[in-house]
């Protein structure tokens, strides 16, 4: 049984707080660097602070994708097969949903200053949103029912075909990009040049962000260790229930 | 573990035991294909012109099939959970690889019947004009498609019939897997049709795309099939 079983007063633990408090300082510190600190950019002006959320969430939404794919594998390969893992994926794939919506609404608010338009076909968007949908999708298989290893093994296959699937999407996405028609809007791979203070920024933003992730990730799936526990009490509960009027 | 002529015996006796439960029913006749026509209609009414119609022809005729393809796929998983057919397979002992392939290979040929359907139906209200080599590359794209189609509308099929309350799951879990194929056949089809000027050479590398997509969710598939429908 997971240790957050029997401390019901709450998921966090020492370490986790301790977590917790340096992510709120490096936010605190990332907004007054994203916000004040940075100076702005020569063409794109105060729009390039976007970046500070924007890039980072969609590295958290990268980060758990993987997650989500690895724990599903080790669940998969393991010979005890510990539920563990498949709460971390489930817990990992929230997330990742979660921080793709962020990038998705960040990153068309700055195409919209930048670009005049929120959306652009662009092979890399496009694949983006399929991205967010398959995850979504992932989301509510792991909500079909049954029981919780049925739902483990169900979402890990799932989870796996995810994996082979988008590479295939954003493949065949970029070819009906380049080969039908060009993007006739700014390139959004262009070289972007950025002073001191911009990278010091985006990269406090990449670690403060992660630092949340990983906090997110182990609180979320502490509470589903702990609503597993609740569905298995309430099925010997019921259990014991029928015997009771068995014998009774 | 059976050996591979005993699943190709099962897939077999799966495939035909789907196609005469169609073929007694008639649900594709009588429901699913008059469904497609009336999209095509609908497609017309909502585009309201001739040329327009004519340029974007081979989007349409893929759009219909993957929408009528929803309802194939419900379709032939509904009379498995109905009594619990698939899980008495599975109880039985029988490969689930071989249950897929058999599956499969039956929503393949009614998944071709209606694409030839549609086609027809393009080529009708929509005054597509074909070369006999474009007919060709059509012919050859919709086999490609179909495979890939089928396999990969199985694989989810079976996760998303497997109980009641799950028919709203098939169009979200499959409609991103096959964005692909969309993509695939929909070039391919232009370059068959011509439309808007496009080669009948300029097809054969999607049909290729098409292709592997059809080889890689036929052996995912196989692999896959047994723990997604597992209850």
């Amino acid at each position: 049984m997971n240790s957050a079983v029997t401390t019901p007063r709450g998921t966090g633990t020492r370490n986790t707080r301790i977590l917790g408090v340096l992510t709120i300082i490096l936010m605190v510190l990332l907004t007054f660097c994203g916000l004040i600190f940075s100076g702005e950019d020569i063409n794109q002006g105060s729009t390039v602070r976007i970046m500070y959320v924007h890039v980072p969430s969609i590295w958290v939404a990268y980060l758990a994708f993987g997650m989500t794919a690895l724990c599903s594998a080790i669940y998969l390969s393991g010979r005890n097969r510990s539920l563990i893992w498949d709460r971390f994926s489930g817990a990992a794939g929230e997330i990742g949903v979660l921080f793709v919506a962020v990038s998705l609404v960040t990153g068309s608010l700055w195409g919209r200053l930048t670009w005049g338009t929120y959306w652009v076909w662009d092979a890399r968007l496009t694949s983006t949103a399929f991205l967010f949908i398959t995850y979504i999708g992932y989301l509510a298989v792991r909500r079909l029912g049954g029981t919780h290893r049925q739902r483990a093994r169900r979402s890990a296959v799932l989870a796996l075909i995810a994996i082979l699937e988008i590479p295939l999407v954003h493949f065949s996405v970029n070819v009906w990009r380049t080969l039908h028609q060009k993007a006739s809007v700014a390139d959004p791979n262009a070289k972007v040049a950025l002073d001191g203070l911009m990278l010091f920024s985006l990269f406090l933003g990449l670690i403060a962000f992660t630092m949340l992730f990983a906090w997110l990730v182990i609180h979320r799936q502490r509470s589903l260790a702990l609503e597993d526990a609740v569905a298995d009490r309430g099925l010997d509960a019921a259990i014991e229930a029928r015997r009771e009027e068995a014998t009774n | 573990m059976s050996t591979v002529s005993q699943r190709r015996r099962v897939a077999v006796a799966v495939a035909r035991k789907d196609l005469t439960i169609e073929w007694n029913s008639r649900i594709l006749v009588n429901q699913v294909a008059p469904f497609a026509a009336i999209v095509m209609v609908l497609f017309a009414f909502a585009l309201d012109n001739d040329g327009i119609l004519q340029r974007v022809a081979p989007g349409l005729v893929w759009l219909a099939t993957l929408f009528s393809m929803l309802v194939v796929i419900q379709r032939t998983f509904a009379v498995e959970s109905a009594d619990g057919a698939l899980d008495a397979l599975r109880v039985a002992g029988v490969d689930p690889s071989a249950i897929f392939a058999g599956k499969s290979l039956a929503l393949m040929v009614q998944l071709f019947a209606l694409e030839l359907l549609l086609v027809g139906t393009a080529v009708v209200l929509y005054g597509v004009n074909m070369t006999l080599v474009g007919f060709a590359e059509a012919l050859v794209t919709l086999l490609a498609a179909t495979v890939g189609l089928a396999c990969v509308g199985t694989l989810y099929g079976g996760l998303a019939g497997g109980a009641r309350g799950r028919e709203t799951l098939l169009p979200l879990l499959l409609l991103p897997v096959v964005a692909p194929v969309l993509i695939g056949a929909t070039r391919a089809t232009e370059a068959a049709f011509g439309s808007g000027g496009t080669k009948v050479s300029e097809g054969w590398p999607w049909i290729v795309l098409l292709l592997v997509f059809a080889v890689i969710f036929a052996a995912v598939g196989s692999v896959a099939f047994g723990p997604l429908v597992d209850e």
